[in-house]
């Protein structure tokens, strides 16, 4: 068993920051109206003199121009789970703890190859998506949050080595039971490697069962006893904006970001998405919604971007929008598309999908289509929107245009090229035509499939074009 | 006037005109017609490049000039786009030219964005060919698609009306079809090569 911790210090301040970047001073602050409390700040914010657990009317008296964003308990809760649902990519065990995700590695490394390599992607991961983070691996779950705490890429790879590494870990940042915390520095004992030394039974008598439990834990006597999280089936990402937005090139950023969540969360479930509704929340519960569907389930972030956008180009705004909504249910296994290996397209070229996509998130839905051929011998039922066409070659001479619907011949007497060849079917369907085809050249010279009516050569009626 | 110029100096200075064209490469796209590969000087469609085909009334023979091209293709498992073409494809009829119509993408576009949408598939270079029918479509536009056509090493069709052969053009190669008193093709323009003085006729597709 090998277990990568991933801890996120500054969770609430990250989710804010990365679909807001700014330079100025900002601070999350909770607590009662009367005593509010700094709880989270950014960098801008710490140089001017700014601490976690500051008053904010003290940091007010400090400095007198600085954002405070009150702190959203459900939205910390939010991004927690979204990026174990990235995680979920490299494990399929994975866990949250409080500021934490953990995950087991042990089998992953066949396929991602030795923890260097799999930390440097993990770290690549979460650094696109603008989190910081402090990594470390152990062989349980527990032990690897505690290193995380003490210092960013410990690893820890086999339990002989565990209770060594943990030996200097000060009991202050051991996540040990608060009570132990709080007594064990007054008994002179400063470390972790102190308290395994300790005989268990007084430990037991002083302190009770949970202390105990607590360090198997971290050893590794006691399974770890975390709750496996699983990735929702519905992805629902909520964006409030700061301000309200009346123009839409405005909510181009927080559409690239939220697109590009999307697609992290699709790589890890190793899915697509074919559907997915982007709704634009206004005043007193109206909303706009623009959904945006694919032919085929993709992933690929820029792409999911692209076609979002598109779409969000032909909507007008009625209103102000104060918050987005990207709510994706139908997610469908992913088919990457098979290439020739002697492909002889370009390198750069834009895979045909790519571009009918394009298309119609700018012409509309119906307005890319291919064509097959039906059964029916009527010529206004003979062919219908089709991918496949498993149908025998019709062995009569057919136009290559066909008129939406036959229009009258005018001008002279045509030449007859070819025919007659009778068409007379759809008595039982309503449809019912009775009519004699021929191809026949028209004085502009034009070579014509037109019908009459049985057995007369005049009332000529033009179908389609030899064009 | 003792210096000596090597001739071959002047040559690569590009100074002296030599009388004669560039050779054009024979190019890889033969239109299925022997009689107009004859007389193209790259033995066919020009590769990579935009062609025009000026017709005087529609159904005159224009699909029937590009659909032995769009068979080769479409059967080298290569996509084809049509661009808002003026009347339905008749499916029966285009299959019974050796088409295969799961390459063939339609696509409906309005108006203003037929050239957009011709340009978005030419530069894609994932379509062999694309062809188009604009009804408002001047000068730089077809430069535009030219550039795409050369971006995206696809074959650039526009058809227009015969109206437009007095207007100068960027395409590499325009062909104006004439149907009365027989179908026949006019080579008004062909990049590389002398335009031939007489008409190559086009066979009907019944007969």
């Amino acid at each position: 068993m090998l277990w990568a911790c991933i801890n996120l210090p500054s969770l609430a301040l990250d989710g804010i920051l990365r679909r807001r970047p700014t330079e100025g001073p900002l601070v999350l602050v909770d607590g009662p109206i009367n005593a509010r409390t700094i709880v989270s700040a950014n960098e801008t914010a710490r140089a001017a003199g700014l601490y976690v657990g500051q008053r904010l009317s003290a940091a007010q008296a400090l400095l007198s121009n600085f954002e405070a964003i009150p702190y959203d308990r459900e939205s910390v809760d939010r991004w927690h789970r979204f990026l174990a649902a990235v995680a979920y990519r490299y494990s399929s065990e994975v866990s949250l703890l409080p500021h934490a995700i953990v995950l087991e590695v042990s089998k992953s490394m066949g396929l991602f190859g030795p923890w260097p390599r799999l930390e440097f992607l993990l770290r690549a991961d979460f650094t696109d998506l603008g989190f910081r983070h402090r990594m470390a691996a152990a062989p349980t779950a527990h032990a690897a949050h505690v290193l995380t705490t003490v210092s960013d890429g410990q690893a820890v790879l086999s339990s002989d080595t565990l209770r060594n590494a943990l030996q200097r870990v000060p009991i202050a940042k051991s996540r040990l039971p608060a009570n132990a915390i709080a007594a064990l520095p007054s008994m002179g004992i400063r470390t972790l490697g102190q308290v395994l030394a300790l005989p268990r039974d007084g430990l037991r008598r002083r302190f009770g069962a949970e202390l105990l439990a607590s360090l198997d834990r971290l050893t590794g006597d006691l399974p770890s006893g975390l709750a496996l999280y699983r990735p929702p089936d519905i992805f629902d990402l909520r964006i409030e904006l700061l301000h309200e937005v009346e123009n839409q090139s405005a909510l181009i950023f927080p559409v690239r970001r939220m697109v590009d969540d999307l697609a992290a969360y699709l790589a890890g479930r190793d899915g697509g998405v074919q559907r997915f509704l982007l709704r634009l929340k206004h005043r007193e519960g109206r909303f706009t919604d623009v959904p945006v569907g694919l032919l085929a389930s993709e992933r690929d972030g820029a792409m999911l971007f692209e076609f979002a956008r598109g779409r969000l180009e032909h909507v007008t705004l009625p209103e102000p929008v104060l918050a987005l909504r990207l709510i994706a249910r139908d997610l469908p296994a992913f088919v990457p598309a098979g290439r020739d290996l002697f492909d002889e397209q370009p390198a750069n070229a834009l895979p045909i999908e790519q571009v009918r996509e394009r298309l119609r998130a700018r012409l509309g839905d119906g307005a890319v289509y291919r064509l097959g051929s039906t059964q029916d011998p009527r010529p206004e039922r003979s062919q219908r929107e089709a991918t496949h066409d498993e149908v025998p070659i019709e062995p009569h001479p057919r136009p290559t245009w066909l008129l939406p619907r036959p229009l009258p011949l005018r001008g002279g007497e045509p030449i007859i090229l070819a025919g007659p060849e009778r068409v007379e079917t759809g008595w039982w369907d309503g449809g019912e035509v009775c009519r004699d085809y021929y191809v026949i050249e028209t004085s502009l010279g034009q070579e014509a499939w037109a019908f009459c009516a049985p057995d007369e050569q005049t009332g000529w009626m033009i179908h389609g074009w030899f064009a | 006037m003792n210096a000596v110029v090597p001739l071959s100096a002047l040559l690569d200075a590009r100074q002296v005109w030599r009388g004669r064209a560039h050779e054009v490469p024979v190019g890889d796209q033969p239109t299925g017609w022997c009689a107009l590969d004859a007389v193209l000087p790259a033995g066919g469609w020009p590769e990579a490049s935009l062609s025009e085909i000026l017709l005087p009334v529609d159904g005159v023979g224009e699909l029937r000039l590009v659909l032995p091209t769009l068979a080769r293709l479409t059967q080298g498992q290569r996509h084809v786009v049509i661009v808002s073409p003026p009347y339905a494809p008749c499916v029966a009829g285009w299959r019974q030219q050796g088409v295969d119509m799961r390459r063939v993408e339609f696509v409906d576009a309005g108006e203003k964005d037929v050239l957009w949408a011709t340009e978005q598939c030419l530069r894609s270079g994932s379509c062999a060919a694309v062809l188009a029918w604009p009804h408002h479509a001047d000068d730089r536009a077809l430069r535009r698609l030219q550039v795409a056509a050369v971006t995206g090493q696809a074959l650039a069709f526009v058809f227009r009306d015969r109206s437009h052969l007095s207007n100068a053009s960027p395409a590499a190669l325009r062909l104006e079809l004439e149907a009365p008193p027989r179908p026949q093709i006019w080579v008004r323009k062909c990049r590389g090569g002398a335009v031939p003085a007489h008409a190559i006729p086009l066979p009907r597709s019944v007969h």
